[in-house]
């Protein structure tokens, strides 16, 4: 399904940048929705807040925190790789991002849960 | 070792700008043959009308790059024995670039973006001039000296996906040759060059996918030469306001 | 498509955004535990200066940031170009900014 040059670390670590930045811009509308319902009709948000109580919107949510990780610890890769003296190790520094981001999003998934 | 009768099983990218399909074709294997000796093998001895492009055969004029197994490589430097599925091999024009006939592109796009990345040298000197010494150990020289094997050969170019997303975006080659030039004491106008690569289609759009960086047959690093242009424009912007 | 001026505005909202984001990632392990309701958020957010400005400057930053990079995908994807692309950038980052703009006020407002 992959064409082969796209068969690379790289490239792996952009196409999940692009699509981690894509997944949190598409749930910014909703998460914003969400919190202004505090000014509008408090208990409806508590409602929504009450579905967090609920396994498959935990895995969601740590999808959400791990998307926000992987594309956080991946742009400072980015800006580092642009801005600062080079470093080759980029494939190496890709991984170790998106290792943080594991970390990151299990630390939270186990506090959730 | 492979017996002559061993046979390989080819498919070749035949068709023009308005199409095309892949077609089979049987070519006797050899010892230390490359992936230009089996096209080659076809259009002598199967298919007279095959078009493909080459002229130095030893990894020099940049001009016999292909889509190998779906991967841009010089195919004249490429063994086939190392890209063999089984006993399979496609061959195919290269990406993001017209294609004219079979596996010969239209390389114009790519040598007109050369130009456009500030390409061109912009001497600093007359000939009355004396001629400048340069220190081949200065960071500059040393930068720049990583560009200059460069070959123009458009594999960089097909691998780079931004290019198939951008058709303005000046790509690996072009940027890296301007880099190369930007890093050059003898050029006069490092600042022409930045402006040239920061519009539209400038080293700004470029993801970091690193497969120019990956496929280049001789190892260069285009990636890295545009991060060195990203930060120079950067830098630049800081100082002009000043 | 992207000139000077859209990828320094994209680095420097995510330069102003790596600690907003690390402050929030905290927040969120922190508040996630014995579960979430409007009160303990809004108990803590509500008449805080600070945290509108945490938030509010996180809005505004990551609505062009987001606008920028949807911009990238719309051209490299879906080959909008022109005006119609001009047009959805700044769509999406005015849609961002009014509903992230509302949200920060929701929580903090007395």
């Amino acid at each position: 399904m992959i064409r082969p040059h796209r068969s690379h670390p790289l490239w792996f670590a952009f196409i999940l940048h692009r699509l981690s930045g894509l997944g949190l811009a598409l749930f910014l509308p909703a998460h914003f929705y969400l919190l202004s319902l505090a000014l509008t009709a408090p208990e409806s948000l508590d409602g929504y807040l009450a579905l967090a109580e609920n396994p498959l919107v935990k895995v969601a949510e740590f999808g959400l925190v791990f998307l926000l990780a992987v594309h956080f610890f991946g742009g400072l890769r980015l800006m580092a790789m642009e801005w600062l003296p080079w470093s080759g190790r980029q494939k190496s520094l890709a991984a170790g991002a998106v290792a943080a981001a594991f970390l990151v999003s299990g630390t939270f998934f186990l506090q959730a849960v | 070792m492979s017996s002559d009768k061993e046979e390989l099983e080819v498919s070749i990218w035949r068709g023009d700008d308005a199409g095309g399909a892949f077609e089979d074709y049987k070519v006797p294997a050899q010892d230390s043959q490359t992936v230009l000796d089996v096209v080659s093998w076809v259009q002598q001895n199967t298919d007279p009308t095959l078009s493909y492009r080459y002229a130095c055969r030893v990894g020099m004029c940049g001009s016999c790059a292909m889509m190998v197994n779906g991967v841009p490589r010089w195919t004249c430097r490429t063994h086939v024995k190392k890209v063999l599925d089984g006993k399979k091999v496609t061959v195919a024009p290269l990406r993001n670039l017209p294609v004219i006939k079979d596996l010969a592109t239209d390389m114009d796009p790519f040598f007109d973006k050369w130009v456009k990345a500030g390409g061109v040298h912009h001497p600093s000197k007359t000939r009355d001039d004396p001629i400048e010494p340069i220190n081949p150990k200065s960071i500059a020289r040393s930068e720049a000296d990583t560009g200059i094997e460069c070959i123009n050969c458009s594999v960089c170019y097909a691998a780079c996906d931004t290019v198939t997303g951008n058709a303005d975006y000046l790509g690996p080659a072009a940027l890296q040759r301007a880099w190369t030039l930007y890093n050059d004491a003898k050029d006069a106008d490092q600042q022409t060059i930045l402006d040239a690569v920061s519009g539209n289609g400038g080293c700004h759009n470029c993801h970091s996918q690193g497969s120019c960086t990956l496929f280049c047959p001789n190892e260069l690093n285009p990636m890295k030469a545009i991060a060195g242009l990203k930060r120079a424009t950067a830098t630049s912007l800081f100082k002009r306001k000043k | 498509m992207l000139d000077m001026r859209l990828y320094m505005l994209q680095r420097i909202t995510a330069l102003i955004m790596a600690p907003l984001t690390l402050g929030h990632i905290a927040v969120m392990i922190y508040a996630i535990q014995d579960g979430l309701t409007a009160a303990e958020i809004l108990g803590r957010t509500q008449g805080s200066v600070l945290w509108f400005l945490f938030y509010g400057s996180f809005v505004v930053a990551v609505s062009l940031h987001a606008a920028i990079g949807l911009r990238v995908i719309l051209h490299e994807t879906f080959a909008v170009q022109g005006k119609a692309l001009s047009v959805f950038t700044w769509s999406i980052c005015l849609i961002l900014l009014a509903m992230g703009g509302r949200a920060v006020w929701a929580v903090t407002a007395v």
